[in-house]
């Protein structure tokens, strides 16, 4: 069965939402929902502890979207265009948010990232440090400019408080629904 | 040899770099998509001051946010600092490492620096 973004999309934006969005990623958009994130955070009066962290955990959240997010086919973008992404920040509780994103991948990348993403879920802080301290010591830079740091990162900042899904969702693509806890 | 001076924006950094005083600063954000592109010119920068660096080097970093495709050119920097260190001797390279009170990720990234290069770090607590 295939899933339906649309359903999901409206079941996470029930709740506090702080900023959502629903179609292309482009940097100028990055640019302006990291500027909206902050001016609201501070409007809530939100502590400056949390609000740093929201703040870094969506720069690289939004920035990996950016980066990683596979194009569909031109015969199957339907309404959804090209680097279709949706995301939500929301208040859950008291010094307690969550970012939920979704965007396309390709089905040959699923195993790299599923593979990736369980070698950082299950490392304690101290692992985290060395992992990261190792990959910002090693001179690479991908082809599109990231430092293979930004999922450590997250994890690092949020103590790996993450969850994922890989959906069916067209022939060569899945949906990739990613959920992070950011807590003070 | 010419001070480099770059002036901030929303996404990246307000730097300037002065050969003769030997004060080098780089404040504010650091979140460019594409890092390499803007740390290029402070690395060639420090290439050159590298060759015949003053006798004191004072590197004051206030970053309020940096992204990780930032943090290796940052890496980057410091390493080119480190040439420095090794030419000029221990007093002739200070890095001070400015952080917000109460930010500990930012204090953690200098400590972070701090454990891969030999090159001595001041951190600095700003009250807010």
């Amino acid at each position: 069965m295939t899933f339906d973004i649309e359903a999901w999309y409206g079941e996470i934006n029930k709740g506090d939402v702080i900023v959502n969005h629903k179609g292309v990623i482009t940097n100028d958009l990055i640019t302006e929902i990291l500027s909206i994130v902050e001016n609201k955070l501070i409007e809530r009066k939100e502590n400056t502890r949390i609000r740093k962290k929201i703040y870094n955990v969506m720069v690289e959240a939004l920035q990996n979207l950016f980066h990683h997010t596979d194009k569909l086919p031109n015969e199957t973008n339907d309404n959804f265009g090209e680097k279709f992404v949706t995301f939500v920040l929301k208040k859950e509780k008291e010094d307690k948010f969550s970012y939920i994103s979704g965007n396309y991948i390709l089905k040959s990348r699923v195993k790299f990232l599923k593979d990736r993403i369980d070698q950082i879920k299950y490392l304690t802080h101290e692992e985290l440090q060395l992992l990261y301290k190792l990959i910002l010591n090693n001179n690479e830079f991908s082809d599109k400019g990231g430092g293979g740091l930004g999922l450590v990162d997250i994890a690092k900042r949020t103590g790996n408080n993450f969850e994922y899904f890989f959906h069916e969702n067209k022939k060569d693509h899945c949906f990739f629904c990613l959920k992070i806890l950011i807590t003070n | 040899m010419e001070t480099l001076t770059i002036q901030g924006s929303p996404k990246t950094p307000t730097v300037e770099m002065d050969a003769k005083s030997g004060v080098i600063e780089i404040k504010g954000r650091s979140i460019p998509e594409n890092s390499i592109d803007f740390y290029k010119p402070i690395v060639e920068w420090l290439d050159e001051y590298a060759s015949s660096p003053s006798g004191e080097t004072t590197v004051n970093i206030k970053l309020e946010y940096f992204n990780t495709s930032s943090s290796k050119c940052i890496l980057d920097v410091f390493k080119k600092l480190e040439l420095v260190y090794k030419k000029s001797g221990e007093k002739g390279v200070v890095i001070n490492w400015f952080y917000e009170e109460d930010d500990e990720d930012m204090l953690e990234a200098g400590e972070d620096y701090q454990s891969i290069l030999k090159i001595p770090f001041k951190m600095i607590e700003l009250e807010e």
